[in-house]
């Protein structure tokens, strides 16, 4: 804001306010406005931030409410029984397959309909909102039209006949993995098309006609230029779909029954929830945690590194 | 641009919407159908095999009309919170200069980037142990209650309103609940759809947290109701699918009539500078 402004408001407060203004600036109703939303980041996002941490270095277990209880501080002890745990270690696995599916997958299909539909005059608010329907639409729902077209006696296999893999999809070691790396992409795309419309927006229109002048075609155009131009967009898309994918849960809890067969497609935070919540072990799932966002942040920032350089 | 170009790019985009919208159309299908019909001619409807019977069967097994009401609860109470708290704090970092502003902003950025997965432990410790909030609706509710996307859409949209319009106001001697409310809200009803959209599809869709801390089905949102029927009682049934499908049918229809009906506020731009910040 302007000083003038300053000035016009600092007349019409009264003499006597101007030390009250040191201490919380101009205006400090500003953070009385902002009081109910701070206090909910500190009760449900600092403080438990903190404890989660806290758990995953002490020996915590459920215990009665209310009931006193020790819980010692064990040291490394947890993140030692998480990653010494095969079904652990092979949920970061089954999360790394499908990171290198989903994200490449992603970042490629969106830019690409992106691109596509800019350019579109007709039919583009049907196609927009064709392209989000199974982004706003809830998982366990359309997770229920993937089982009827994936399971063994199902559409896409009576399409493929003998070239269906045999056990089924998501049934098979092999494919339950991948096919919940392709049903997340198909889910999230949509939103992803949105932020690409948006970063298409920004890209100026002389880079277009000066490529074209110099007589680049459609092809060269798009690598050239669209790509260079939408970089902020595709580290943001980098980035949002890491966090999305490391959080997988419903996914494998629903599709192939609980990351099945035989732990082929269990998240980790799929494990979180069994090791945590049904066999009582809240301390390894936290440490669990705390691997996994640790993980999901070395993620990010190499994909910083290598794709948000300016060069 | 060429013929082979714009054909090409119709070809794209066709192949495209019928990857997105098949599964939606082949969900309704499958829904009406009296025995699962897999094959390739059970995707289009036939006549001998439609019946309402699976949207009785599911409604029999999960009350649809509860998990509604709790869905709906469950939404509306996000949505309350979002909006109240998120007009507030995106008002103040827009509008008004106080000392702290800087630090609330980044740590509306911040909050967007810690994923739920790390907290989720600590939150089921304390919602559910500590505060005993199992199946109570605000143990659902509290974990939403801000949502820093909408926040940032609220700060952008206030923060391109005129800011001549405010000092003439103040001069008038306007309070700035009066700025606020008769001022800055009536304008930013763009942004406000914009948000209530944005939130609403999260818990209305949300289906990890809402499982952990309900066990009685009787406070259940929908999503939570048909994965249980999904994962436990679905395979023991003549036609499984039938009426898990009708079940997801009612589950998907009210958030994507609101998105077609509202699909102009749902734009690249406001999106982009609300995940963006």
């Amino acid at each position: 804001m302007t000083t003038a402004t300053a000035r016009r408001a600092g007349v019409s407060l009264p003499p006597g306010s101007s030390r009250r203004h040191k201490v919380f600036g101009k205006n400090p109703l500003g953070l009385l406005f902002s009081a109910p939303y701070l206090i909910f980041v500190i009760l449900i996002f600092a403080y438990p931030l903190v404890y989660a941490i806290w758990i995953a270095f002490h020996d915590f277990f459920f215990a009665a409410p209310g009931a006193q209880v020790d819980r010692p501080f064990v040291g490394l002890d947890n993140f030692v029984t998480a990653l010494t745990d095969p079904a652990v270690l092979r949920s970061f696995l089954n999360v790394g397959i499908f990171l290198v599916i989903n994200v490449p997958l992603t970042v490629v299909l969106s830019m690409l309909l992106a691109t596509a539909l800019n350019k579109v005059v007709h039919l583009r608010a049907f196609l927009r909102v064709a392209f989000y329907v199974p982004y706003v639409t809830a998982s366990v729902a359309v997770v229920a039209v993937w089982l009827f077209l994936f399971n063994g006696g199902g559409l896409v296999n009576s399409i493929l006949g003998p070239l269906a893999p045999d056990p089924s999809w998501l049934i098979n070691s092999a494919w339950a993995m991948p096919t919940i790396a392709i049903f997340v992409t198909w889910k999230q795309l949509g939103f992803y098309i949105l932020l690409y419309l948006s970063a298409l927006q920004n890209v100026p229109k002389e880079l277009y006609e000066s490529a074209s002048t110099d007589g680049a075609g459609a092809v060269r155009q798009f690598f050239s230029v669209t790509v260079p131009g939408v970089r902020p967009a595709t580290v943001l898309v980098l980035l949002v779909s890491t966090i999305t994918g490391a959080n997988l849960f419903t996914e494998p809890y629903l599709l192939t029954g609980g990351g099945g067969p035989d732990g082929a497609s269990a998240s980790p935070v799929l494990i979180m929830y069994q090791k945590g919540l049904q066999q009582g072990q809240p301390d390894v799932a936290s440490a669990i945690g705390v691997v996994l966002v640790i993980g999901v942040l070395i993620i990010a920032f190499v994909q910083n590194r290598l794709v948000g350089r300016e060069d | 641009m060429s013929r082979t170009q714009t054909i090409l790019r119709g070809i794209v985009l066709g192949v495209g919407a019928l990857a997105f919208l098949f599964p939606f159309y082949y969900m309704v299908i499958g829904s009406l159908q009296t025995a699962p019909d897999a094959t390739v001619a059970g995707a289009f409807p036939n006549p001998a095999n439609i019946t309402g019977e699976n949207y009785v069967n599911i409604n029999s097994r999960i009350n649809l009309a509860t998990g509604l009401i709790n869905s709906g609860i469950f939404t509306g109470g996000v949505l309350l919170c979002t909006l109240v708290f998120g007009i507030l704090v995106g008002y103040a970092l827009a509008v008004l200069q106080w000392r702290g502003r800087g630090m609330t902003f980044a740590l509306v950025i911040l909050v967007q980037v810690v994923p739920f997965q790390l907290l989720m432990i600590p939150l089921y410790v304390l919602i559910a142990r500590d505060y005993g909030l199992t199946d109570n609706y605000l143990g659902m509710i509290l974990p939403f209650a801000i949502n820093s996307t909408a926040v940032v859409i609220f700060r952008q949209f206030f923060l391109q309103l005129p800011k001549e319009l405010f000092e003439a106001a103040r001069i008038d001697g306007a309070s700035e609940i009066k700025l606020l409310w008769s001022i800055a809200i009536p304008l930013a009803r763009p942004a406000i759809i914009t948000g209530v959209l944005l939130t609403f599809i999260g818990p209305w869709n949300e289906f990890l947290w809402p499982f952990l801390i309900t066990k009685d089905a009787g406070k259940q949102p929908l999503a939570v109701s048909l994965a249980n029927y999904i994962s436990n009682v679905a395979a023991s049934t003549a036609n499984p699918f039938g009426a898990t499908l009708a079940g997801a049918v009612v589950l998907a229809v009210p958030v994507v009539v609101l998105f077609i009906v509202f699909q102009r506020y749902f734009i690249s731009s406001d999106l982009g500078s609300g995940v963006k910040g």
